[in-house]
C-alpha cells in the first residue's frame, strides 16, 4: 500500500475516459487538487496529490490490492469484476449509463428470428460476464453494450431490444485501507455525498 | 522444456524456503510456549465429514477412492481439528490446545494473486469460553506476530453475531435478512443503503456496520455485543489492547462463527494476512459441544508484509 509520509493520506484511482472530467469535478469540489491531472493527459501518476489514472476496468484490480486506497469507476465494471475484494461505499450518481442488449434493426427483431429458426446467434460484448448471467437468466442473445445517448447504436443500425442494467460512478475502497485509514476514508466520502445530485440512480 | 503446474499452486525453492521456515520457527516456539500442541491431519478427508462443518467454504477438489467414497482437500484446518477433538478426545478434559502448520486448498480465481493451494499457521483452543478464551487467543496470536518480526500489524475486531442482533432489534422482515447479509458480506454498502431505504428500515442498519475505530465505536451500539466486545477489551494486555481497531462491520466469510471475529491487517498488504474467531457451536456438530476460538495465518501474506516492512525500514 501507498506510503503516506509527508505526502497525501489517500491514493486515488482515477478512471479516464467518460468518467474523468466528472471525477476531477467531484475532487476538486471535495479539496483535491487536479489542476496538474487536467494539464497533463499522458502522465499517470500524480504523488503530490495521491491521484493515479488508469482505465476505469483497472481500478478494481489497483483498489484490491492495495496500490490505491480508493478508487472511482463506474457500477458496470464492478458488476463484470464482482469477484474484486473492494468495499463500495458511495454512489456518486454521474456518468449514467444503461447495459442494453442490442440487435440489428427491423421487426421482428431479426436476431430473435435467427435464434428462434437456427437455435444459436452470436454475441458481441467486452462484458462476457455480465452477458453471461444475464442470457442465463433470459435466453436472449445479441449485442451487450453500453449506452448513455443511444446515437452510436442508431449510427450502426442497432436497436436496444432490453436494458440489462443502469450504472453510476461508484467510490470503492480497499478492505485494509479502509479500516486502517478509516478516518480519512469516512472524511471523503462525507464530503463525496454532499456534492452528490439529488436522488441518484441506483442499482 | 515446459511442465506446467496446476495454477494457484507453486514451487518454493531455497531461498523463499529459509525464509518461511524462520517465520513458522518463530511461530512454532511461541506456541509451544503456550502448550499449543502440534498436530498434523490427512490432507485429504471424506467430503461429508468437511462438509458437516457448514462453513459455507466448500471443499474445491474431489477424488473417488477405490470404493467410490467422495474425498475431498481440506479448504482449512478448523474442521480437521473439530473431527479430530470429537473423535480422539471425546472424553479429554477440556480446554484443550492444538496448533498446525498445514497446507490447505480452495478454489479460488488464481489471476487475482491468491493461491489455491496455500500454507497456514495456526492455533485451536477448545472448551475455553469468551471472553477468557477470546483473549487468550488473542494474546497468543499477536506473540506470535511479533515473534515473526512485524511491526505495523493491527487487529480488526468485531462481532459475527452483531449485525444479525441489530436486524433483530430493528425488526428487519426474515426476507429482507439474507440480502442485507450478503450486502454486507461483500462490502457492498451502497445496495445495504439501497435496502435498507427501500424497505423503510432503521438507518442504523447502514450507519453501525460501517464504525471502525478505538474503543469509542461501541458507544453506537447496546446489549450484549457491545458489551461482549468490552469485556475482551478490558482483559486484553496493553501489547495486545494498542493493536486493536473496532470494526463493527466485519464478516468473515466462513459460516462457522458465532461471536467475536478478527483480522490481521497490516499497512503493507492489501488483504488480510489471517484472521479467527469464535466457532461456539462447531464441535456440537460433530458430538462434542464445546465452545472454540481460533486463528489462522498466511504464512505467504506474512511474508509478503515483512518484506514490505524491511523495505520501508
Amino acid at each position: 500500500m501507498s506510503a503516506s509520509v509527508g505526502g497525501p493520506e489517500l491514493t486515488i484511482a482515477v478512471p479516464r475516459g467518460a468518467l474523468l472530467r466528472d471525477t476531477l469535478d467531484l475532487l476538486d469540489a471535495v479539496g483535491v487538487e487536479t489542476a496538474e491531472v487536467r494539464a497533463n493527459d499522458r502522465k499517470l501518476l500524480f504523488g503530490d496529490v495521491g491521484i493515479v489514472t488508469m482505465r476505469p476496468s483497472d481500478v478494481p484490480t489497483y483498489v484490491e490490492a492495495g496500490a490505491a486506497d480508493v478508487g472511482i469507476t463506474g457500477k458496470d465494471v464492478l458488476t463484470e469484476q464482482d469477484e474484486r475484494e473492494v468495499a463500495e461505499l458511495l454512489d456518486l450518481g454521474y456518468g449514467p449509463c444503461r447495459m442494453i442488449l442490442a440487435t440489428v434493426a427491423g421487426e421482428p427483431d431479426p436476431a430473435a428470428e435467427a435464434l428462434r429458426r437456427l437455435g444459436v446467434m452470436r454475441v458481441a460484448t467486452k462484458y462476457s460476464r455480465i452477458a453471461t448471467r444475464y442470457f442465463e437468466a433470459t435466453g436472449r442473445q445479441a449485442i451487450v453494450d453500453l449506452t448513455a445517448t443511444g446515437t452510436t447504436l442508431r449510427e450502426n443500425g442497432l436497436v436496444i431490444r432490453e436494458e440489462i442494467m443502469v450504472s453510476t460512478a461508484r467510490l470503492i475502497a480497499n478492505p485494509v485501507a479502509h479500516k486502517l485509514k478509516s478516518a480519512a476514508i469516512d472524511t471523503l466520502v462525507a464530503r463525496m455525498r454532499e456534492q452528490r445530485p439529488a436522488a441518484p440512480v441506483t442499482a | 522444456m515446459i511442465h506446467p503446474i496446476p495454477n494457484g499452486t507453486r514451487d518454493v525453492l531455497p531461498d523463499e524456503m529459509r525464509e518461511l521456515r524462520a517465520i513458522t520457527e518463530a511461530m512454532r516456539a511461541v506456541f509451544e510456549r503456550r502448550e499449543y500442541g502440534e498436530v498434523w491431519t490427512p490432507t485429504i478427508e471424506f467430503e461429508d465429514v468437511l462438509r458437516r462443518g457448514e462453513t459455507g467454504v466448500d471443499p474445491a477438489y474431489r477424488v473417488f477412492d477405490d470404493h467410490g467414497h467422495v474425498m475431498a482437500l481440506r479448504p482449512d484446518m478448523t474442521v480437521p481439528i473439530a473431527r479430530v477433538v470429537a473423535t480422539r478426545y471425546a472424553t479429554a478434559q477440556p480446554p484443550l490446545r492444538f496448533s498446525y502448520f498445514a497446507h490447505a486448498y480452495r478454489g479460488v480465481r488464481p489471476h487475482r494473486g491468491q493461491m489455491r493451494e496455500f500454507l497456514q499457521a495456526g492455533i485451536e483452543l477448545v472448551g475455553a469460553p469468551g471472553p477468557d478464551g477470546t483473549v487468550e487467543a488473542l494474546t497468543v496470536l499477536c506473540e506470535a506476530l511479533d515473534a515473526v518480526g512485524l511491526r505495523g500489524y493491527r487487529i480488526a475486531l468485531g462481532s459475527a453475531s452483531l449485525y444479525p442482533a441489530l436486524m433483530d432489534t430493528y425488526d428487519v422482515p426474515q426476507d429482507v435478512r439474507e440480502t442485507l447479509l450478503a450486502a454486507l458480506a461483500a462490502r457492498d454498502f451502497v445496495k445495504l443503503e439501497n435496502q435498507v431505504q427501500r424497505h423503510r428500515l432503521d438507518d442504523a442498519l447502514v450507519r453501525v456496520p460501517q464504525l471502525r475505530g478505538g474503543p469509542e465505536v461501541l458507544d453506537a451500539i447496546t446489549g450484549g455485543e457491545a458489551g461482549g466486545l468490552r469485556a475482551i477489551l478490558a482483559d486484553l494486555p496493553d501489547a495486545v489492547s494498542s493493536r486493536v481497531v473496532f470494526d463493527l462491520g466485519l464478516a468473515r466469510g466462513l459460516g462457522y462463527y458465532t461471536g467475536a471475529v478478527f483480522d490481521v491487517l497490516d499497512p503493507e498488504l492489501g488483504e488480510p494476512l489471517g484472521g479467527g474467531g469464535r466457532y461456539d457451536d462447531l464441535l456440537a456438530r460433530f458430538g462434542r459441544p464445546l465452545p472454540a476460538v481460533g486463528f489462522a495465518l498466511h504464512v505467504d501474506r506474512l511474508h509478503l508484509a515483512l518484506a514490505g516492512e524491511e523495505r520501508q525500514a
